[in-house]
């Protein structure tokens, strides 16, 4: 049974079905009786409540899922996804970060480099990994892996899940405005096949220091925003409280930034959102990481960085003289 | 006979009193210095830059008076400059608050691009204004910085960009965010095709411009006193972050950490784009020819 921490207010319902489920089970086995069919019934209930759900979720609920407590994080991707993966560590300059990973592993008959950001499961871990978020070390391991990767023809895996790079006042001593923006100048440029996904929270600068490639993929209840909701009502209505409204304003769902042009594709999520099946969510991953890779290793490296340049310059929206015509 | 109303104790403590309140003194001739409280005489604030010439507390300066400032008298061409923002989310009242800013700043959007010479060199120039919208970057400011760029590569000139922004306009969303990875990326093409790039950080130098084209310079040059940082403080203040430094995220902290290269005050600023400039780009041959 899941702690009621890690269940959300509309999730409620969805666990008290899954509470009987498991009682009756508990039962069958320890009375030997046959309550399949009894079973059975609930289990359709409970699925077609959870696709209700799931059928009308708001920007803020998506929100709360990308920040599920019990979402799958970058390591349980990068174990389930890879035949087998080496973390390596450092940026050869300060520290290691732990809320930055890294490392080489085996994908299928490739050989590829992944980086992405870490969050912690529990108080302790979630410490450790400094909530995910990134400071100026993280962002120069990620740059320095993913440039050896450049060197011996690997493709880059970027995984994303932070709420903001780190705020802290030694990140800004060690330069993190730095880090994420040489970070963004040098992937743009760097000749191997990049793919990226975002699989919890894309946290504004955060995400987007790893978040340049040819592949830009977001889990389907993954968000991606300018701004976390709370600091936009913070900043526009000077209250942290109108989150929600904020939400739905960002458009930082993934259908959000798909319809805005800024991702390539969503990549669905098993029924009531990956933390229900993570194998099933790992496989929808590794499928869209494979077909991309397919499809770009087709292309030469001056052909890879012109498309890569051309889709970035490409982004945002403005209106040109005074007819109005814009672009987008 | 009662003395006269400018002589004695009281006037003199009502003068006091009146030389610190700047609603007391007579519309738009002063001025009083948020710093240092000293009120100043607009004209010689003007004369001096707009620095306080007590303290050396440097004002922000709009796009125009910082073109006055850096590009020789008659040089600057402006580019792009029917580019204008459009509202990518549909977000609440996006198109009113444009409409004032654009009102109020008499410009298009944040920022200023055109070509110029500089103590005689020529150069590709973006200015930002912080009047308008707070020199946010969206999808103008991003487009332009790209253009000026791809310009400089083209005609072989360096650029200079002056920075005065709190960040990614929040309202543009991700098109907004992204501005910052076409803004680097940019500036991968402009370091490639060896182009010099000189960034000048001038009040306030954050968040989502300095953490793209805003630290992406060959040189960076700052202001003294000004803001500079990832985050801004009332975000900060929403995550918490409690045990901060006197000087934190000011161009002190910058310069005493390596991130910038000089602090240079508004008086010199012209002076020293000038030797950068020349150190990358040689003398400008007019003056050559002229010797």
């Amino acid at each position: 049974m899941p702690p009621s921490w890690s269940v959300l207010d509309f999730e409620k319902p969805i666990a008290e079905l899954d509470d009987q489920i498991a009682q009756i089970k508990q039962l069958t086995a320890e009375q030997g009786e046959d309550r399949s069919d009894e079973i059975a019934v609930l289990e359709a209930d409970r699925d077609r409540l959870i696709e209700e759900i799931f059928a009308n979720l708001t920007p803020w609920d998506k929100t709360l899922i990308a920040r599920h407590p019990k979402r799958p994080y970058t390591l349980d991707y990068v174990r389930t996804i890879f035949d087998d993966y080496t973390e390596l560590h450092g940026d050869r300059l300060f520290a290691d970060d732990h809320a930055m990973v890294g490392g080489i592993a085996t994908l299928d008959d490739r050989q590829v480099m992944f980086v992405g950001q870490q969050k912690g499961r529990d108080l302790k871990d979630r410490q450790y990994r400094n909530f995910g978020s990134a400071r100026p070390e993280g962002y120069r391991k990620a740059l320095r892996l993913a440039k050896a990767a450049a060197k011996f023809g690997r493709p880059v895996i970027c995984f994303v899940d932070t709420p903001a790079a780190d705020v802290s006042v030694g990140a800004e001593e060690r330069g993190i405005s730095e880090a994420i923006a040489r970070n963004m100048m040098e992937i743009s440029a760097l000749g191997t096949p990049i793919v990226v996904v975002v699989i919890g929270e894309g946290g504004s600068g955060g995400a987007i220091g790893i978040a340049v490639g040819d592949k830009i993929l977001m889990q389907e209840h993954a968000i991606y925003s300018v701004i976390p909701p709370e600091g936009c009502a913070a900043i526009i209505w000077r209250d942290p409280t109108k989150a929600k409204e904020a939400a739905d304003a960002l458009k930082l769902t993934a259908q959000g930034a798909l319809e805005l042009g800024v991702i390539d594709g969503i990549i669905p999520e098993p029924l009531g959102g990956a933390h229900r099946n993570m194998e099933a969510a790992a496989r929808n991953v590794k499928a869209e990481i494979i077909k991309a890779l397919d499809e770009l290793e087709k292309l030469t490296v001056p052909k890879l960085l012109e498309k890569r340049y051309k889709k970035f310059r490409s982004m945002g929206a403005w209106a040109e003289g005074e007819a109005g015509e814009s672009s987008q | 006979m009662a003395p006269a109303p400018w002589f004695g104790r009281k006037a003199q403590a009502a003068r006091k009193t009146a030389r610190k309140s700047v609603d007391a003194l007579p519309d738009g001739l002063w001025t009083k210095c948020p710093t240092c409280g000293e009120i100043l005489f607009n004209k010689e604030l003007e004369k001096n830059l707009r620095v306080c010439n007590k303290c050396g507390y440097h004002y922000k300066l709009g796009a125009c008076d910082r073109l006055a400032m850096l590009a020789d008298d008659g040089t600057f061409a402006e580019m792009n400059a029917d580019l204008h923002s459009v509202d990518p989310l549909g977000f609440p009242d996006y198109a009113k608050q444009l409409a004032k800013f654009e009102e109020r700043s008499k410009l298009t959007d944040a920022i200023v691009t055109g070509t110029c010479e500089i103590g005689g060199v020529p150069a590709v120039i973006g200015v930002m204004d912080f009047a308008f919208w707070g020199g946010s970057m969206g999808g103008v400011v991003g487009e332009k910085v790209v253009r000026a760029m791809e310009h400089a590569i083209k005609a072989k000139l360096p650029v200079v960009m002056v920075i005065a922004s709190g960040g990614i306009r929040v309202n543009e969303g991700l098109p907004g965010l992204m501005q910052m990875a076409k803004t680097s990326a940019a500036c991968a093409k402009l370091h490639h095709a060896g182009i010099p790039y000189i960034v000048v950080l001038t009040d306030p130098s954050m968040a989502g411009v300095l953490g793209s084209y805003g630290t992406l310079g060959d040189f960076i040059i700052s202001e003294p006193g000004l803001l500079t940082g990832l985050t801004a403080d009332r975000v900060a203040a929403q995550a918490q972050v409690i045990h901060v430094p006197d000087n934190f995220r000011k161009a002190e902290f910058a310069l005493e950490h390596g991130q910038i290269d000089r602090i240079v005050p508004r008086r010199e600023l012209k002076a020293m784009l000038v030797k950068l400039l020349q150190f990358c780009c040689g003398q400008p041959e007019e003056e050559e020819d002229a010797a």
